[in-house]
């Protein structure tokens, strides 16, 4: 339990570290809160910049978690445009860029991912975007309009959804994928093929096997993506979304443990006890399945933030929860419940023609993930039996006559 | 402009001034009301900004799209007048509006 007047210093104004400092105020902490961020804004949304904001379906008011004047009402100093150069852990004091120093009784680091750059001629070029930020999704929604071309780099969600609205929006979009299929690296071969189905159905080109050496440009300008085999890539601007690294610089510096992100136990404290993190920066442990991972997602980054709130208030800590995160293309919702570790069996229950059906990842009888599209019953019940880890009957599952609710009771 | 009461599990009511366009969820999240999370910030992908509409209201906040209905199926607590508050748009017709929340996200 904190001392109440404990000064609460949190790093990174996103979404973790904007519903931290949210929390603490709905869980009664009254003590000095400080929010630092390096953006010009209060938190925001990231998700919506690559679907409704991008096609004009949601406005910056929308997108923040909180109006500007909540933080002030709610006497949490929020400090933006600032960003944070060195913790000094011996005076428990933070250095900022502008020379101030904040002395922490509690510093939480909420520092999230950054989009990685390609180390490739001609990266520096006018036109090449990235889509992290509320000011890069500005950059690539003034880039975009009727008759534009946009080059899509890694086919990942970021890209998938950002081609998605460019469509919206009457450009066209040429997806290039280094690997065999999209999606490679965050799902199976079924929704691969799904998505890109349903993307060329839209007007959406690909190029799979297709490796990025470099850019052409003119007069500083992008006008072209070269690839390993000679082809040159027509476009008027380039979207790079190949994933993302922690920014996890700061808590190296300091001399906490860091193993591919801000190492974490469940109440999301690093090994100083006065230092916590959250968000996507970090690296955590997931019970059900018995390992430490990073994660990037809202789901993660809210979880993250009631485990540190409530270590934070001397609150029990949150029950153990499911990992899920979401994706919305043209009229396709993709809800997906767990991650897909050690499974054995890969299972489709309904007909993927129809627009509507799950793929289940099993690992003997239980379920380790469920990736369900415009069905939220297999979203909901796989999610709870993931939780549960509860066996299933395959023979049953497979089946969708039977219903999720009798799956789940057998 | 709609003045929207929210009632959390323990009594406590929160009222807020819901500005027309706004998602009923948006009020409560803007104004920090606790025991609405919405996860996915309006996506109707989460469930986790379910309220009970006080019956007087029922009508008046619209009907539910089989995504909706479908979510809420799934979501523990469920009553007939159990909404997504992510789905109810603000407007002037729900000026007095009451929603009470679920227990399970208090």
């Amino acid at each position: 339990m904190t001392s109440p007047d404990a000064h609460v210093v949190i790093v990174g104004a996103g979404h973790a570290g904007g519903t931290l400092a949210a929390l603490l105020r709905q869980y009664g902490y009254a003590g000095p809160v400080t929010l630092v961020g390096e953006e010009p804004i209060p938190p925001y949304q990231r998700p919506p910049l690559s679907k409704a904001w991008l096609k004009g379906e949601a406005d910056a008011e929308s997108l923040a978690l909180k109006p500007l004047e909540f933080y002030a009402e709610n006497r949490i100093d929020f400090r933006p445009s600032v960003r944070a150069e060195r913790i000094d852990r011996d005076r428990k004091a933070l250095v900022l860029s502008d020379g101030t120093t904040l002395a922490y009784d509690i510093l939480v680091l909420a520092t999230g991912a950054r989009a990685i750059r390609l180390p490739i001629p001609g990266a520096d070029l006018e036109g090449i975007l990235e889509l992290r930020t509320a000011a890069d999704a500005e950059a690539l929604k003034a880039a975009l309009g009727p008759g534009r071309t946009m080059a899509v780099v890694g086919g990942g969600y970021i890209g998938l959804e950002a081609a998605a609205s460019a469509r919206a929006l009457g450009a066209e979009a040429i997806v290039l994928e280094r690997e065999p299929r999209i999606l490679a690296r965050v799902a199976g071969e079924v929704l691969s093929n799904f998505f890109r189905t349903l993307h060329e159905g839209h007007g959406v080109r690909f190029l799979t096997g297709a490796s990025v050496t470099g850019f052409r440009g003119e007069g500083g300008k992008v006008t072209g993506v070269e690839l390993a085999d000679g082809r040159v890539i027509d476009c008027d601007l380039a979207l790079v979304g190949v994933g993302a690294v922690p920014n996890q610089e700061l808590a190296q510096a300091a001399g906490l443990a860091v193993n591919r992100g801000v190492v974490v136990d469940l109440e999301a404290r690093t090994s100083d006890p006065s230092i916590f993190a959250i968000g996507d920066v970090t690296l955590r442990p997931m019970p059900i399945y018995g390992r430490d991972f990073r994660m990037e997602s809202v789901p993660n980054a809210l979880e993250q933030a009631k485990q540190a709130a409530c270590a934070i208030t001397g609150r029990p800590a949150p029950a153990g929860e499911t990992p899920w995160q979401w994706s919305d293309q043209y009229d396709i919702k993709l809800q997906i419940a767990g991650y897909n570790f050690d499974s054995d069996r890969t299972l489709v229950r309904g007909d993927p023609g129809s627009g509507r059906f799950a793929i289940f990842h099993l690992k003997g009888d239980q379920v380790q993930a469920v990736e369900a599209i415009n069905s939220p019953p297999e979203f909901m019940m796989g999610r709870q039996l993931i939780g549960s880890r509860r066996p299933v009957d395959k023979q049953r599952l497979a089946d969708p006559s039977v219903s999720m609710k009798e799956v789940a009771a057998a | 402009m709609a003045k929207i009461t929210f009632i959390q599990h323990d009594g406590t009511e929160h009222v807020h001034e819901g500005k027309t366009g706004l998602s009923v969820m948006e009020v409560a999240v803007k104004n920090n009301v606790p025991g609405i999370d919405a996860d996915c910030g309006g996506a109707c992908a989460c469930a986790t900004c379910h309220v009970y509409v006080d019956a007087a209201w029922l009508e008046k906040t619209g009907d539910k799209t089989a995504m909706e209905e479908s979510m809420l199926d799934f979501a523990e607590g469920v009553e007939p007048n159990s909404r997504l508050s992510c789905q109810i748009k603000v407007s002037d017709a729900l000026d007095g509006l009451v929603v009470r929340l679920p227990e399970s996200q208090h």
